[in-house]
């Protein structure tokens, strides 16, 4: 019998288009739906399409962020997709992405919309919203900072051995420093390891500069078929693999030292795009950072380093712009701001710069193949892998 | 000018399905539900998690239950544990949109089996659900008018009675017959043997809403198994395929709109129709469950489908037509008024009363006329979200 996923995986979509804002601590001037329909004029003009063209829409929001508990019902007028086929993901860009993609390859759609945002300024009280994530009778009655979970996170993962304190800290400074390169990025700036080390403490041993700071924007993004992608770009990027997976949802029952959600979900993106060995395939990377060392933890979940090795590469400056492997060359989310659930379309929009050869001061030299790679942040173990390539 | 209408790759079906009973108040936690929907769900077909590629997970809003981010709490309860699992959202439509989501990721190539949950637990929102939909409505525009939900199902209603010139009287005979209905479905929360004057008397919400126009609040969880084609045939000899799917959303500014008739169910419909090669529906479709929590939408959402022309849904009620013995069985499970509405669970039970009248196993609740294609839709947001899904035998 034909085997269906292989035939799946020959099929590749088309980004044929992409439109973000700039990515600031706090946008005064524009509410979220201004910010969208800012990202989505621009990715329709990319794509020399109109609203009308689209096949289907595909939000991403999760309730209460935008202040509403049914935040689906605000997501199309600024699209301009009244009256047409919209859904909401209530979950990261790359899983809304990944969606996006699955419409294409059931071969009923040729044009898809998928959009991601966070007005994260309009929000007073996030930690206590991150609160309200966690288990409602076991956990949220301890009442602490939800950076707890990932202090405990970071301790482990030092106490296993698998890096230093200061290798974590050399992550800060070099994703801030990319950002430097990144008109769009927020939190740019030139720091020391001292510096970072020497931050206030927030849940020891993450420290204050470890953690990465919100900022408000939004990204849309235009997917075609490969049947359609002539006549709408002449620069397209494929979208090779996609997977997206979450370990426990328990902070009593997960894996406190390994990403397993992020090897999970690498693993289904490797085995649609066909990648065999991911660090010799894969050129550059897009990895959450919303801390410090889950940039690590991530890349050797990713397999694009071996257990223990990522600190060392960081160190040696493998991971910089100019090294054999730029890790979040875009300035990541600790140069970028941590975007909620955009973030993933923020680390999306910057594997389609690379890959096109348009990412300016920060473009990495003979970017081919990129891999963009999200979690959904404290307390969830959900993560979504996206494989690129420029050809 | 591009084509647009293509088919789809792959065929899928619905292989198994379990729904706990609703009720207004469930011991079990919405994790639990979802548990016990899910493990009924994989029972009726003889398979275990192990055989399941991915979870798709519909629940409506987080403040029922009290949890951001409520996908990812429901994870374990619903078998997403290390596996490829999503939760995706369109308001009170969640529920039949469930399928579809399932539907686009076997429909895809990308799998081959998906388990599909849908759990709500509304009772943990004090003091009345309702309150949850206090935050609805637009923070500029409308919120400033303490707007709630019924207030404007009741423009609603009232929009629709004064386009057609329908009587309370008329459309109370839906509520009397899904509470009479539901009595065969072992399931239900409210099945009940009234009178239209039963629902006249009732209390009056919002007038022309009484109480016994409206479904009630529930606690309840539902769950389907799809497969691919090929794998489909090896579990079941009764598999259910997906004909067509189809879903879309209006605007935000619902008093901006014609609220007499749905567009966007409309527009869900033929969507479907089209996909599912459906011409003349009110022929091909031979039972249907559209989404019933007032009563006159039923009658509003059966226009909305092409399965009356405008107004006159009434007419078939009146006659009877639309009984479960009828021309066109409508809502046979009992629907919302009758099962009860924990909002997504009771839009994926109305596809799992789908399925099982298309097997020919709903038991007492067997409609007379053989049905070999019946649809299932569901409606949310504010007042503005259409999806609909066509099964066929």
């Amino acid at each position: 019998m034909k085997s269906p996923r292989r035939w799946a995986m020959q099929e590749k979509v088309a980004v044929a288009g992409i439109g973000f804002t700039r990515f600031a601590p706090v946008t005064p001037d524009v509410s979220y739906r201004e910010l969208t329909y800012e990202a989505a004029v621009k990715a329709y003009e990319e794509a020399g399409i109109e609203p009308k063209d689209v096949d289907s829409f595909i939000c991403t929001s999760e309730d209460f962020l935008e202040g509403y508990s049914i935040a689906d019902e605000y997501c199309n007028d600024q699209l301009g997709a009244v009256l047409k086929p919209v859904q909401t993901i209530t979950g990261e860009f790359l899983q809304s992405l990944a969606v996006g993609v699955m419409h294409i390859l059931t071969g009923r759609f040729d044009i898809v919309v998928v959009q991601a945002l966070s007005k994260a300024s309009n929000v007073k009280t996030i930690s206590e919203m991150v609160n309200f994530a966690f288990d409602p009778v076991l956990n949220r009655p301890l009442d602490l900072t939800p950076w707890f979970v990932a202090g405990l996170e970071m301790n482990r993962f030092l106490a296993e051995g698998r890096a230093t304190r200061e290798q974590c800290a050399a992550v800060v400074v070099k994703n801030r420093g990319n950002a430097l390169l990144n008109p769009s990025a927020a939190y740019g700036a030139k720091l020391t390891v001292e510096q970072v080390l020497q931050s206030e403490p927030v849940a020891e041993p993450l420290r204050s500069l470890d953690i990465a700071q919100n900022a408000d924007g939004a990204v849309v993004v235009v997917l075609c078929s490969p049947r359609i992608a002539p006549s709408l770009t002449d620069k397209p990027v494929w979208i090779r693999g996609v997977g997206w997976a979450s370990d426990s949802p328990t902070l009593e029952s997960r894996d406190w030292t390994d990403a397993v959600a992020v090897r999970l979900a690498a693993d289904m993106a490797y085995r649609m795009a066909g990648i065999k060995c991911p660090a010799r395939e894969i050129d550059f990377a897009e990895v959450n950072d919303e801390f410090s060392f889950k940039e690590l933890q991530h890349l050797e979940a990713l397999r694009l380093f071996g257990e223990g090795q990522a600190g060392w590469a960081t160190e040696n400056g493998i991971t910089s712009l100019e090294g054999d492997l730029p890790v979040n060359p875009s300035g990541g989310a600790l140069g970028v701001g941590h975007l909620f659930e955009c973030s993933g379309a923020q680390k999306f929009v910057e594997v389609v710069l690379q890959l096109r050869g348009e990412a300016g001061a920060r473009q990495v030299p003979g970017a081919g193949v990129g891999l963009a790679q999200s979690w959904r942040g404290v307390p969830t173990t959900t993560a979504a892998v996206a494989v690129l390539s420029a050809d | 000018m591009r084509e647009v209408i293509r088919m789809a790759y792959r065929k899928v079906a619905i292989v198994g399905a379990g729904m706990t009973k609703f009720v207004r108040r469930a011991q079990e936690t919405g994790k639990e539900l979802a548990y016990q929907a899910a493990r009924m769900a994989l029972d009726s077909c003889g398979m275990t998690l192990k055989d399941i590629e991915c979870v798709v997970v519909g629940s409506a809003p987080d403040a029922f239950d009290g949890v951001h981010m409520k996908g990812e709490y429901l994870l374990n309860g619903a078998g997403g544990w290390r596996k490829p699992y999503m939760r995706h959202f369109v308001g009170g439509g969640t529920g039949v949109f469930a399928p579809i989501h399932g539907w686009l990721h076997v429909a895809s190539g990308m799998f081959d089996t998906c388990l599909v949950v849908c759990s709500e637990k509304m009772s943990s929102c004090h003091p009345h659900p309702q309150g949850a939909f206090k935050t609805i409505f637009d923070h500029t525009t409308e919120q400033p008018l303490d707007p709630t939900l019924i207030w404007i199902f009741a423009l609603e209603m009232n929009r629709y009675m004064q386009t057609y010139g329908i009587t309370k009287e008329e459309i109370a005979l839906v509520s009397v017959k899904n509470k009479k209905n539901a009595m065969d479905h072992p399931a239900a929360q409210l099945p009940m043997e009234i009178t239209v004057e039963d629902v006249l008397n009732s209390e009056v919400l919002a007038w022309p809403v009484n109480r016994l126009d409206i479904s009630p609040a529930s606690d309840g969880a539902a769950a389907v198994v799809l497969a691919s084609e090929h794998v489909a045939k090896r579990i079941t000899d009764k598999p259910v395929w997906i004909a067509g799917v189809g879903w879309n959303l209006d605007t935000a500014y619902w008093a901006t709109r014609d609220l007499a008739y749905p567009r966007y169910v409309e527009k869900a419909a033929r969507m479907a129709y089209e996909m599912a090669g459906i011409t003349d529906p009110r022929r091909e479709i031979h039972v249907a469950e559209p989404y019933d929590p007032f009563d006159y939408k039923e009658l509003h959402h059966m226009e909305g489908l092409l399965l009356a022309d405008r107004g006159k849904a009434v007419e078939m009620l009146v006659e009877g037509k639309t009984q479960r013995d009828g021309e066109l069985p409508v809502c046979p499970s009992g629907g919302l008024l009758g099962v009860g509405n924990p909002i997504s669970a009771a839009g994926l039970m109305k596809v799992i009363e789908i399925f099982l009248q298309l097997r020919g196993e709903a038991g007492k609740r067997q409609v007379a006329n053989e049905p070999r294609c019946g649809l299932a839709q569901a409606w949310g947001d504010l007042m503005q979200v259409g999806t609909v899904i066509v099964l066929r035998r």
